[in-house]
């Protein structure tokens, strides 16, 4: 009968190794709290010259993709080549929101890398991200004219992503309209 | 036969003995080296004992981190967009140590109400969270944006 | 590109596998001899596709593919061209092609040198092990694919990690997976022993060449990644008891238990379920580390980007494996308790003894390591468990090992009596009582825990080498059996890593200081000059570099160069540590940080470490004598199915 022993301590090793993985899927893929809410307010200054300043409500009335970025973000320079495209098809209209960053480094790495964004913010001091949420970049957020948010990526911005997720939702979007 | 049965419940014996010896002592070794995580918010809202070691986590908040000028001394607050504790430490900070990163320190409240600690750990990687505080900043932006 | 091929190699790979696992097993229960046959073609065929997939991933990082989406991520085209060879297994699913690629190297291996175990028996082995390589090509083509394209491809590449811009990257994980991967062969002899049913202890004797290689390497694969850590992290720490580490050291542990298991199963017939249990836990564990590092379950520095998607994946192949495996082990395993009995003391004992307690050791670190999660699922909060439990059990676990292990060399089969023993251990208790007085008495500040420890290994390492004197003075001729040399060598290298383990830990004096241009600081009768710093430039970082005069007795002992490097592509900063090893002790310095504008005033940490290079140098004797023991001529000669005890088991035996 002791024979029996391993396998059971096995057995209930996996129950606990299930649980485990369960909690650090809810970890990884934190449903936003914000879907289908308000964006955030926020009125920031733009990246290349602070004096001039954008907020939501100027934002309003078309669909625009909010990305969270900074120049230390290594997962940002990957996704990188797919905003790019995505600002090449212009399918979209695109705001660049670099917080937590010095605004030299922020210009140095669009310079080197290419600059996809439409418009540019600065966030120096990461309020807005907090208030959206962000924990961890990068972040793309999907707001619909009417300034709800409808779509979160946390992470990496993948073609998949894009394909599936970002382009059907703003193509619903602009025939609704 | 007998001789080799006793010899074998005594060995038998033996083995439960030892192995619940090493069970209880392990318990105990587990119970005091557990360290819980806090996060600000926590710190502030309940009473925390003084002197008992646990892990705080959190952002660094930017431009409060201020080094002595004889020694390596060093204080930072540290917060989860709610609340914040005033962190004091002595020694060197880690490479990723940085203003508006993530951190764990690991040390204990002071009477005061500060944070001394022992041990400061950065994220190994800019992208990096520990989750835990992804979790208390997750919890805490929550209640602040509802809209 | 050709990275596509690379892919289709895998495919084909993975046919092969299930060829190997499906066919050679079926024809051992049908007597078809064809299909046994077909393993050996399909274990070789198998290591050659995988080959060529892993070449083709290895070129296209030596050529700098970047449209190569892995390659973009951990490589650069500053990368210096021998870290773009290693940069291959930096991250997730390059180290899975690579452990898939030991694992076929290792089923190659037994293809090539067992052909004289039975033919059936053989086969069988062969399709566990295709079966086992099955899983992981299904992980990596659906879960982990490292060909996948970046479209648009990148210009430049992320670049690898410094922190992995190391020799240490390049050697620890495939010595690292060739003992972790290596232990499926040991693996492989418990199934196929349990599916034929074997009561015979032959098997063991079969698979003990093969588990002692894959431990040696383990041993070492360990050993260097903590000297690793040692040297590239800047703060002079060689173990943390973090989840990664754990999970490498605990098939070590079993896998030591089983070591010294298979030996007394071979010998004397005992211990037959220990030892198959032992073989089956000791992949397990391999295989649950696998999945401790890459599912996110547990929080880790050292973990690769975790995934629980393929988490799941690894939990379902684990259970499949080692539920498969215990099953049949619950099933089949003979009873308890057959083979020679033994008496209280004698040889037998003391193995038990040595087997429970690296058991028992290894379920305490799984304890450990599984306690944060446990709490978490049950939602009584968020923990971490500290390295001193660790260190706690550790040093109380091997109380009764040490003490076992000379009495146990000693001691008769079967029977013994503890007169004799300790008249025999006599001096060696002597000698190692005054080592570790003395040593007590020279450095008071070394404490009683330490000093003990060092008495214990002194009482490990004398008591080795007598057990040789002893044999030689029976036999009066100066040929020493290798399976003794050994032994010998392995259990040394015990004794000297417990001593540089002793040391290290209460007699390291560390200090981290602010120190300008021109600063002294005296430490351990050393004095430590600061230079100042000046800027470096590497192939791909610029640094700053401190200079530092070491004397003592006002003569130049070393003048060390720690760095500061900032890596361009990866905007990392990254502590290179300046280090005057030494067999006695080691002079450590690394910059914290600059506390003023112009570099001249930093923050430092120097640290003096007596014996810390004991602890490596103990482990390279115990995979040493691993190698040895497996290079036994007595394993090579034809494996016979039944084999009288020949006056071969009687040499080993003290008498």
């Amino acid at each position: 009968m002791s024979r029996i022993f391993p396998l059971l301590g096995f057995a209930l090793l996996v129950v606990l190794l299930v649980v485990g993985l369960k909690i650090a899927d809810r970890k990884t893929n934190l449903p936003s709290p914000l879907i289908d809410k308000p964006v955030p307010a926020f009125d920031l200054p733009v990246l290349a010259s602070p004096e001039q300043r954008v907020s939501k409500e100027s934002l309003l009335g078309k669909p625009y993709l909010v990305n969270f970025w900074g120049s230390w973000c290594v997962t940002c320079r990957a996704e990188h080549p797919v905003v790019t495209e995505l600002a090449k098809r212009n399918a979209v209209y695109i705001v660049g929101m670099n917080f937590r960053d010095e605004t030299e480094d922020a210009m140095a790495w669009l310079k080197r890398w290419g600059n996809p964004y439409d418009v540019s913010l600065s966030d120096f001091d990461g309020r807005v991200s907090i208030d959206f949420g962000v924990y961890a970049a990068p972040e793309t957020f999907l707001v619909d004219p009417s300034g709800t948010i409808v779509f979160k990526q946390l992470g990496q911005l993948t073609w998949e992503v894009v394909e599936n997720e970002i382009l059907p939702r703003v193509a619903s979007m602009e025939s609704g309209n | 036969m007998t001789p080799t049965r006793k010899r074998r419940l005594i060995a038998v014996l033996v083995i439960i003995t030892g192995v619940g010896i090493a069970a209880t002592v392990a318990m105990k070794a587990l119970n005091e080296n557990m360290l819980f995580f806090v996060s600000p918010t926590d710190v502030q809202e309940q009473a925390l004992p003084a002197g008992k070691r646990f892990r705080l986590g959190g952002l660094v908040t930017d431009g409060s981190v201020s080094r002595a000028d004889d020694s390596l001394a060093v204080t930072f607050i540290v917060t989860d967009g709610l609340q914040s504790v005033d962190v004091r430490y002595d020694g060197i900070l880690p490479d990723l140590f940085r203003e508006g990163q993530g951190i764990i320190a690991i040390g204990e409240l002071t009477p005061d109400g500060h944070f001394e600690a022992s041990e400061v750990l950065a994220k190994h990687d800019e992208n990096y969270m520990p989750p835990e505080v992804a979790d208390a900043l997750a919890k805490a932006g929550n209640v602040e944006t509802e809209q | 590109m050709t990275v596509e091929l690379g892919q289709i190699s895998l495919l084909a790979a993975l046919l092969t596998a299930f060829v190997l696992g499906l066919l050679p097993m079926i024809g051992t229960y049908t007597g078809n001899r064809r299909f046994i046959a077909v393993s050996t073609s399909a274990s070789l065929l198998q290591c050659l596709l995988v080959i060529i997939s892993f070449g083709i991933l290895t070129a296209a990082f030596v050529f700098q593919d970047f449209s190569v989406e892995y390659v973009a991520r951990n490589s650069n085209s500053l990368l210096p061209m021998g870290y773009r060879y290693s940069a291959v297994w930096s991250a997730h699913e390059g180290s899975l092609l690579l452990w898939e690629l030991i694992l076929t190297i290792w089923i190659a291996a037994v293809a090539l040198f067992s052909k004289r175990l039975p033919e059936v028996f053989r086969a069988r082995v062969l399709a566990v092990l295709g079966w086992i390589s099955v899983g992981f090509l299904l992980f990596i083509l659906l879960t982990s694919n490292p060909f996948g394209r970046l479209i648009p491809s990148a210009a430049e590449g992320l670049d690898l990690n410094p922190l992995l811009q190391d020799f240490g990257l390049i050697v620890h994980p495939p010595l690292l997976y060739m003992g972790y991967v290596g232990f499926s062969v040991a693996f492989a002899f418990a199934v196929a022993a349990l599916l034929g049913g074997e009561v015979s202890r032959d098997w063991v004797r079969w698979s003990r060449p093969w588990t002692l290689v894959a431990w040696a390497f383990l041993t070492i694969g360990i050993a260097l990644g903590s000297w690793w850590a040692y040297y590239e992290l800047g703060w002079g720490g060689y173990w943390f008891w973090d989840p990664v580490e754990n999970a490498s050291f605990m098939p070590w542990l079993v896998g030591t238990a089983l070591i010294h298991s298979q030996a007394v199963t071979e010998k004397r017939g005992a211990f037959g379920n220990w030892t198959l249990l032992l073989a089956l836990s000791t992949f397990s564990l391999s295989l649950l580390g696998t999945f401790l590092v890459r599912s996110g379950v547990l929080t880790s520095v050292h973990a690769f980007a975790s995934d629980p998607t393929r988490g799941i994946f690894i939990l379902a192949y684990l259970g499949v494996v080692v539920g498969g495996s215990l099953t049949l082990y619950a099933a089949r395993a003979p009873k308890m308790i057959q083979g020679g009995g033994f008496a209280g003391v004698s040889r037998e004992t003391f193995l038990l003894v040595n087997n429970l307690v690296f058991a028992v050791l290894a379920a305490m670190v799984l304890t450990g390591t599984l306690y944060p999660l446990l709490i978490d699922a049950l939602g009584a909060g968020k923990i971490s468990v500290g390295p001193p439990y660790f260190g706690l059990l550790f040093t109380w676990l091997l109380i009764p090992i040490v003490l076992a292990l000379p009495i146990g060399i000693y001691s008769r089969w079967q029977q013994d009596s503890s007169g004799r023993l300790s008249g025999m251990l006599r001096w060696p208790f002597l000698i190692s009582l005054m080592v570790g007085t003395g040593v007590w008495i020279m450095q008071p500040a070394i404490g009683f825990v330490s000093a003990a420890g060092v008495t214990g290994g002194a009482w490990v390492i004398v008591g080795s080498l007598f057990y040789v004197g002893h044999l030689l003075k029976k036999k009066s001729s100066l040929r020493i059996p290798a399976s003794v040399l050994a032994m010998t060598l392995a259990h040394v290298g015990m004794g000297v890593f417990l001593i540089g383990l002793s040391m290290t830990s209460t007699l390291s004096t560390e200090k981290h200081l602010r120190m300008d241009a021109g600063d002294k600081y005296e430490m351990a009768g050393y004095t430590f000059e600061f230079l100042g710093t000046s800027i470096v430039r590497g192939p791909n970082y610029t640094a700053d570099q401190g200079e530092f005069v070491v004397t003592r007795n006002d003569r130049e002992v070393t003048r060390l160069y720690p760095q500061k490097r900032e890596y361009a592509q990866r905007g990392n900063t990254m502590t290179e540590a300046a280090i005057d090893p030494g067999f006695t002790r080691d002079l450590y310095v690394s910059l914290g940080e600059p506390l003023d504008q112009n570099g001249q005033a930093w923050a430092v940490r120097i640290y003096h470490k007596p014996f810390i290079r004991w602890i490596w140098l103990g482990a390279i004797f115990i995979m040493s004598g691993g190698f040895l023991a497996a290079a036994n001529k007595r394993y090579r000669r034809k494996m016979t199915v039944k084999q009288p005890a020949t006056a071969k088991t009687r040499e080993v035996t003290a008498s």
